[in-house]
């Protein structure tokens, strides 16, 4: 069945998207503004996050105490995420708590007082976060992998969390200053899915936000990609580990780019169908070198990455980049076959039922569509658009996203590579 | 809910659940690292790896692509208790789900090349466990609360047994336990019992019972004085965990202790495969309180599984950054000491009762969280212990809490472990 959602814009801007669903007497709730860590001010990097750690300590008339109770006493937790674009706050409540729940949510995005003891105390917690990155070899090889893809200060490029150093300087004017420029009706989209009907959930989000009004600052332009020549490796040598993470990957397109869904099934095939695909067949299946390893495409509103993952034995790191080079050879000089982008597409049209099972997991596939502007009907049509896709598409995508000889090849473990941390390779 | 048993002692739950064109498939074993013995420890986790890789109706080559080719996921675990294994896909694969699950109960094929590469795959996850000193900590405060219960070692097994191990060990060790009087099948979804059991039937009855498995019979003694432990390991940020033997499932004090732990650091439900992804509704929790909001912890976290004999509640919290873990550890003890002596208001059990309630409804938002949650209970206990869990909750009072938090936090029944790391470098 698709998910005919009901779509209403609020005079003020705010888009709500209203899904009815029996499964459960919950209701999920997953409110995103356009206001991700790409707006972190410039030299600022981690405001975002800081922000997202406090905002929900404190509003005009509730105390972090009174919120705390509020949400503890009805057994919620909500989820304040931020990723490159979107800052979300989410939750899932029981039916019957929908209204002063999505009461609490909205004074928590429109009016937080943001108090100063609350952003100590939030600093600290995220001081001891970013140590713990640093002492975490999957996080590491990750975030050099996107600096070395989107570097010169590209905000895909910069650590979410920021740095000590400008946490520890960040202040509460700088804070909210971005709320004020950021957080407004126009940039943000409010999704509603469970045993609430759809009118009901139209009434309570007009109610909530109706008074809402405050125009957004305009989008950050993100600055123009330069595409890397060359093959580049960086070591991260984290001599206290028992395993290695090694961190593989391209730039490579839009999420709006025509070629997306043929990318989408070459990816599948090359690193993700079953346990990781071909990749999981060489590296994992046959040759016993990791626990883990797969490749994930995220195209972007900019040209997002394709990260192949694995976590290594230190004696195995250089097959394994070897074993990864091979694949990516074959899958591009030889293509793949008919009957493994068959398999891929079934695969894919055919979990979107388990995909789409959950109201957290339809809130979450409703607020993405809403993002990339896919349309209400993208569920009911994601199967044609998977099922255009043609071999040659696929193989041609192949062909564009991948390249032994341009790859950016990040290892982060107990592994030297030539003098300690000297850069080796173009 | 349909419970039968077959002839061959195969246990069969199915339930009708029509809100998505989905079903969802568990076969549980009744096999875990708690039966195993020192020389293979890791065995019961390696077996299920095991039987991903071809049985003698499914060749090797053929594995991939058999759920996949219905949109569906496959999955398995193991545990202390139990080892499980599923498929959750579009319903018209339910008996390509059964066949499956009857093929792997019987007829895989442990071929000696599968076994070697295996060895380093999970030698390799091994590895990357270790990468995190929380698990490394929590491995050495497990294997420090119990001295003499196989609870103490990990379920991934110690190195030097997954060096050793042979393909004779594990395929004996499937053979003794793989039997359908050992099994539990759950399905759950959008099917009809009738045709289901008939399907059911088909595939599994053929599959002759075994002898009643082997059981470690050691009971762990009781503690009689607090266990300490340090790993000093380069690292960038102190842990902090506190264990103390607690009542298994069947216990009257569980629930009791469950409520107990929803006021010191809020209600986690009970769904081992899903309740962690969601952290706990805990900001007005006590131990939140005492830690976080006093800036000496960035979280804490406690954690009461069901299990079928008496393990361990644990408490863990990070360090925030310059603080010393003794001070964390004393305002944590201090927090417990107050509930061990004083107990817990009305109100906070109100709280805990209400969180509760609603974990159990945000449990079951899928077919495959339901079929967990029968399956995993029927293997631990029996299902009606899940089943009852909301009068369980209801029942539980103030008084009930305080006896069992008497009983559970005496410092002689803890074990207090430190990750407390050494400059890099």
């Amino acid at each position: 069945m698709p998910l005919n959602p009901v779509r209403a814009t609020l005079p003020n801007g705010a888009v709500l998207l209203a899904k009815q669903t029996s499964t459960t007497p919950a209701v999920a709730i997953n409110l995103a503004v356009r206001a991700g860590s790409v707006a972190d001010p410039a030299g600022q990097p981690g405001l975002t996050w800081l922000l997202s750690r406090v905002l929900d300590r404190g509003t005009a008339t509730r105390s972090a105490a009174d919120i705390a109770e509020e949400l503890d006493s009805r057994g919620i937790t909500l989820t304040i995420a931020v990723t490159r674009h979107l800052f979300s706050l989410v939750c899932t409540c029981l039916a019957d708590d929908f209204e002063p729940v999505l009461a609490l949510v909205g004074d928590i995005v429109m009016r937080p007082s943001l108090p100063d003891d609350e952003i100590a105390a939030r600093k600290r917690e995220v001081i001891t976060a970013i140590r713990q990155d640093q002492d975490n070899p999957a996080v590491r090889a990750s975030e050099t992998l996107m600096a070395c893809l989107y570097p010169d200060g590209h905000p895909y490029g910069r650590p979410t969390k920021g740095s000590i150093e400008i946490v520890e300087a960040l202040t509460r004017d700088q804070l909210v200053r971005h709320h004020a420029e950021r957080f407004a009706p126009a940039a943000s989209s409010v999704v509603v899915v469970g045993d609430v009907d759809t009118v009901r959930a139209r009434n309570v989000v007009a109610s909530v936000f109706d008074g809402w009004n405050r125009r957004p600052a305009p989008e950050i332009p993100l600055p123009p990609l330069t595409p890397s020549r060359g093959r580049r490796r960086r070591v991260v040598p984290m001599m206290n580990k028992a395993q290695a993470d090694i961190a593989y990957g391209f730039v490579t397109i839009r999420r709006r780019d025509p070629d997306y869904y043929a990318c989408w099934l070459m990816n599948n095939v090359f690193g993700q169908y079953s346990i990781g695909g071909r990749l999981g067949d060489s590296i994992r299946e046959r040759q016993g070198m990791a626990y883990y390893v797969s490749s994930a495409l995220d195209a972007n509103v900019a040209e997002g990455p394709l990260a192949i993952r694995a976590g290594i034995s230190p004696a195995n790191v250089d097959r394994a980049i070897a074993s990864i080079d091979q694949e990516i050879t074959a899958i591009v000089t030889e293509g793949i076959t008919q009957k493994e982008l068959d398999d891929s597409r079934r695969y894919l049209v055919g979990s979107i039922p388990r995909a789409l099972e959950t109201n957290a997991a339809i809130a979450n596939f409703l607020q993405t569509a809403e993002f990339f502007d896919l349309g209400l009907d993208y569920d009911a049509r994601l199967p044609d658009l998977l099922g255009a896709v043609t071999l040659d598409q696929a193989n041609a995508a192949a062909r564009r996203l991948l390249d032994v000889n341009c790859a950016t090849v990040v290892i982060a473990g107990p592994y030297v590579d030539g003098p300690l941390g000297l850069e080796a390779g173009g | 809910m349909r419970r039968t048993t077959l002839e061959n002692g195969l246990k069969v739950l199915i339930q009708e659940e029509h809100t998505a064109p989905l079903a969802s498939v568990w076969c549980w074993y009744r096999v875990g690292s708690k039966d195993e013995h020192p020389g293979i420890t890791g065995v019961s986790h390696w077996c299920e790896h095991m039987n991903f890789k071809g049985t003698e109706n499914i060749p090797r080559d053929q594995v991939k692509g058999l759920i996949e080719q219905y949109g569906g996921s496959w999955n398995g675990y193991t545990w202390i208790d139990q080892t499980t294994y599923l498929e959750t896909a579009t319903r018209d694969a339910l008996d390509r789900m059964l066949f499956i699950e009857a093929e792997r109960m019987a007829r895989c094929l442990y071929h000696p090349d599968d076994c070697e590469s295996e060895r380093t795959v999970i030698i390799s996850e091994l590895q990357g466990g270790e990468n995190d000193p929380d698990q490394l900590l929590d491995q050495e405060l497990t294997a420090t609360a119990f001295k003499a219960h196989t609870y103490r070692h990990p379920t991934i097994g110690w190195l030097s047994d997954l060096q050793t191990m042979t393909r004779a060990d594990l395929y004996g060790y499937y053979r003794r336990y793989y039997v359908p009087n050992n099994a539990t099948l759950v399905i759950v979804g959008d099917v009809d019992p009738d045709e289901a059991l008939r399907r059911v039937d088909h595939h599994f009855r053929a599959i002759q019972p075994g002898a009643e498995p082997d059981r470690i019979r050691t009971a762990e003694p009781e503690q009689t004085g607090e266990r300490r432990l340090t790993i000093r390991k380069e690292g960038t940020t102190a842990y902090l965990k506190v264990g103390y033997h607690a009542p298994s499932v069947e216990d009257a004090d569980f629930y009791p202790v469950l409520a107990l732990d929803a006021v010191l650091t809020g209600a986690k439900g009970l769904n081992l495969w899903s309740s962690f992804r969601v952290p706990p509704p805990q900001r007005s929790a006590r131990l939140y309180r005492a830690l976080v909001e006093r800036g000496l912890a960035s979280c804490v976290f406690g954690a009461l599984m069901p299990t079928a004999e008496p393990f361990l509640y644990t408490v863990s919290a990070t360090a925030t950054d310059a603080t010393p873990l003794a001070a964390v550890e004393s305002a944590l003890l201090e927090e417990l000491d107050r509930v061990w002596r004083d107990g817990i208001t009305d109100a906070e059990l109100a709280k805990a009762k209400a969180q509760l309630r609603a974990r159990l409804v945000f449990d079951s938002d899928s077919v495959t969280n339901i079929a967990h949650q029968l399956g995993y209970f029927e293997t631990i206990a029996n299902v009606d212990t899940f089943l009852e869990a909301p009068s369980r909750i209801a029942a539980v009072t103030v008084d009930s809490v305080a006896a069992a938090a008497r009983r559970l936090l005496p410092a002689a029944n803890r074990t207090v472990g430190y990750f407390d790391p050494l400059p890099l470098g």
